[in-house]
């Protein structure tokens, strides 16, 4: 059997998929968290508590009203991206003018609410939600077997991280977004509605913490806790990849998933914590992030 | 001729106002003393510790503009070692080990300071969010916490190795004591030259690096400050519990002194020791009520009220009427 350094071949690459996976949802979250902060400077501590939402609606979608795996894909992501619009509206708003500290302190206190309030009703355990038939099963690849729904999961990022990318980067409407961005003000003397333009935003960035939320369901337990630790270690790769690019978001997550993965094939003990460690590392040398633009 | 005719009235006022401070610090220790004869001890030395933590943490939020999501490193830190010495070594005096995880906490703000002044405002709170999860992870995983069992039995010990702590009311006079050490520590920081210029640097940082100002300097120094004091909070609870565990480490925790913090007050001295107050017995309260599950939402309702609609805190409130109506 093949060994790469002392690990047998299928191990050592399965690992590596599965930090490509955890990589996969890092990217997902922080490109997220990338675009609200962006156009509103705050940086959503919900964010996780939405990509939990988005799991929830999946599994009591199919609970109660029988909504099928695909429809929530659609729906869980449209649904909790509504209800984020409908709190940048009556909350963010009223708070947009002072420091941005406050939107983080903000959603903080929302994020203890949906925790809390899901785990009075849920429990910590977590529900297993079943992996969608069309997606059951996998394919042997040459040197390991490749699970059908991770591939799927990997394959359905990086198609939204890229059609994010394309949106923001080449159509007029992220045209709008990215001149917002520079100079909210002057937007709004051009004719544009920067307010509308804010509560979209937060609804899309939010929407797609939610579209995380369904792919994680048949994989990891579907608990009310799920996003707050995660989203901790999102917010070690943000400092890492820095927040001034889609682009950057994007390859800093998929990199943090497969440094994590290696970790957990060569010293198992440090891979929670790796993450962490790269941010220091990256904190000594290069302060303002990989990908910064910030002095 | 005497000093008293030479006094402008400015001066006068200035004197009559140290006067009243005086007699109201004069006061508050005055009903701190007699506290535990009208009230449960443990109950009040809780509040003792987790207002020396947000009066700590005030320190960095309200004076130096730090916002830091991970106090709850410090805490636990401190909780820790001095749980561990005091469980391990016998002989040691419970003063001593309550140095140590100080001491040990002081180390640690150093590290964390120095690594999260480097980056401002909002990536200054993550990054310290950051690296107290680091911080957990490691106590989840190290032998010497006693992972997710925590420490308990720790002795309290005698005091100097003469007086014994075991009754409640010596130990929250022990308490006591550290609580006004430490809010003096923090009372005279605020109000010397170097608290001004903390608070110059809060205000507008680019002025204070172009007057000169080591600004990183004099953060860190703040950091290291607050995190000492929070490590004192810390062992001085593990004392008093005779329990460190986890719950410490976690984020909830540093989300939790925000809150205190905020409710009472940021930048105010008292604020804090309002809003920790407020905090432990609300928690105290609905433990035993049926609402006992809902204590992480009611704080996040909390949380969310005064972050819309009543930033300056209850102290902060005061003082603005009190300032209104009164000069």
């Amino acid at each position: 059997m093949t060994m790469i350094f002392g690990v047998p071949l299928a191990v050592f690459m399965g690992q590596l998929l599965l930090g490509l996976i955890n990589g996969a949802f890092y990217a997902l979250l922080s490109l997220g968290l990338a675009v609200i902060f962006g156009l509103l400077k705050i940086v959503n501590f919900a964010h996780g508590a939405m990509y939990m939402l988005g799991a929830f609606a999946t599994l009591l979608g199919m609970r109660y009203l029988g909504i099928n795996y695909w429809a929530a894909l659609l729906l869980a992501p449209l649904v909790v991206g509504l209800f984020g619009m409908l709190l940048e509206r009556t909350m963010l708003r009223r708070i947009a003018h002072l420091d941005h500290l406050y939107g983080l302190l903000l959603t903080f206190g929302l994020a203890l609410i949906f925790e809390g309030t899901l785990v009075n009703f849920f429990g910590v355990s977590g529900a297993r939600y079943p992996t969608p038939e069309a997606l059951q099963g996998g394919f042997q690849t040459g040197f390991m077997f490749l699970p059908t729904y991770r591939a799927w999961v990997l394959v359905a990022a990086i198609v939204v991280c890229f059609f994010t990318w394309y949106m923001i980067e080449r159509t007029r409407l992220g045209a709008y977004l990215r001149a917002g961005t520079e100079n909210p003000a002057l937007m709004q003397a051009f004719g544009v509605n920067v307010p509308l333009l804010i509560t979209l935003t937060y609804g899309f960035g939010v929407a797609l913490a939610a579209f995380a939320g369904v792919l994680a369901a048949p994989l990891y337990p579907v608990s009310p806790t799920m996003g707050s630790n995660l989203l901790i270690v999102v917010f070690a790769v943000v400092v890492i990849g820095g927040m001034g690019s889609i682009l950057g978001a994007v390859l800093t997550g998929l990199g943090m998933g497969l440094i994590e993965g290696l970790t957990k094939v060569y010293y198992p003990e440090a891979a929670n914590t790796v993450i962490f460690l790269v941010m220091i590392l990256v904190l000594l040398t290069r302060p303002a992030g990989l990908f910064g633009k910030e002095a | 001729m005497s000093a008293t005719q030479t006094l402008t009235p400015s001066m006068k006022r200035q004197r009559r106002a140290d006067m009243r401070r005086n007699v109201f610090y004069l006061v508050l220790i005055g009903i701190g003393l007699v506290a535990p004869f009208v009230a449960y001890p443990v109950f009040l030395m809780k509040v003792l510790c987790f207002a020396l933590f947000a009066c700590a943490f005030n320190l960095l939020l309200g004076y130096a503009g730090l916002l830091s999501f991970g106090h709850a490193a410090f805490l636990a830190i401190g909780g820790y070692v001095t749980g561990y010495l005091l469980s391990s070594h016998p002989a040691l005096t419970p003063e001593l080990g309550i140095l140590a995880g100080t001491l040990a906490a002081v180390a640690l703000g150093a590290v964390f300071g120095a690594l999260s002044i480097r980056r401002q405002g909002i990536y200054f709170a993550m990054v310290t969010l950051a690296l107290a999860q680091l911080v957990f992870f490691v106590f989840v995983q190290s032998p010497f916490t006693g992972g997710e069992d925590g420490l308990h039995g720790v002795p309290r010990g005698d005091l100097f190795g003469v007086i014994s702590l075991r009754s409640n009311l010596a130990m929250y006079y022990f308490v006591f004591a550290i609580f006004l050490f430490g809010f003096a520590i923090i009372q005279r920081a605020v109000h010397s030259p170097y608290g001004q210029v903390l608070k110059a640097i809060r205000e507008n940082e680019p002025r204070a690096v172009s007057l000169g100002y080591n600004v990183d300097a004099y953060k860190w120094v703040a950091f290291v400050l607050s995190a000492g004091l929070a490590g004192l909070a810390g062992s001085t609870k593990t004392v008093v519990f005779q329990l460190a565990s986890l719950t410490d480490a976690h984020w909830h925790m540093s989300g939790e002194v925000i809150l205190m913090t905020l409710l009472g007050g940021v930048g105010t001295l008292f604020g804090p020791v309002v809003g920790a107050g407020i905090v432990v017995s609300l928690q105290h309260l609905l433990a035993q009520s049926p609402l006992g599950n809902w204590v992480g939402p009611i704080l996040g309702v909390i949380f969310v009220i005064c972050v819309l609609s009543f930033r300056s805190g209850i102290v902060g409130e005061i003082l603005k009427s009190y300032r209104k109506n009164f000069k």
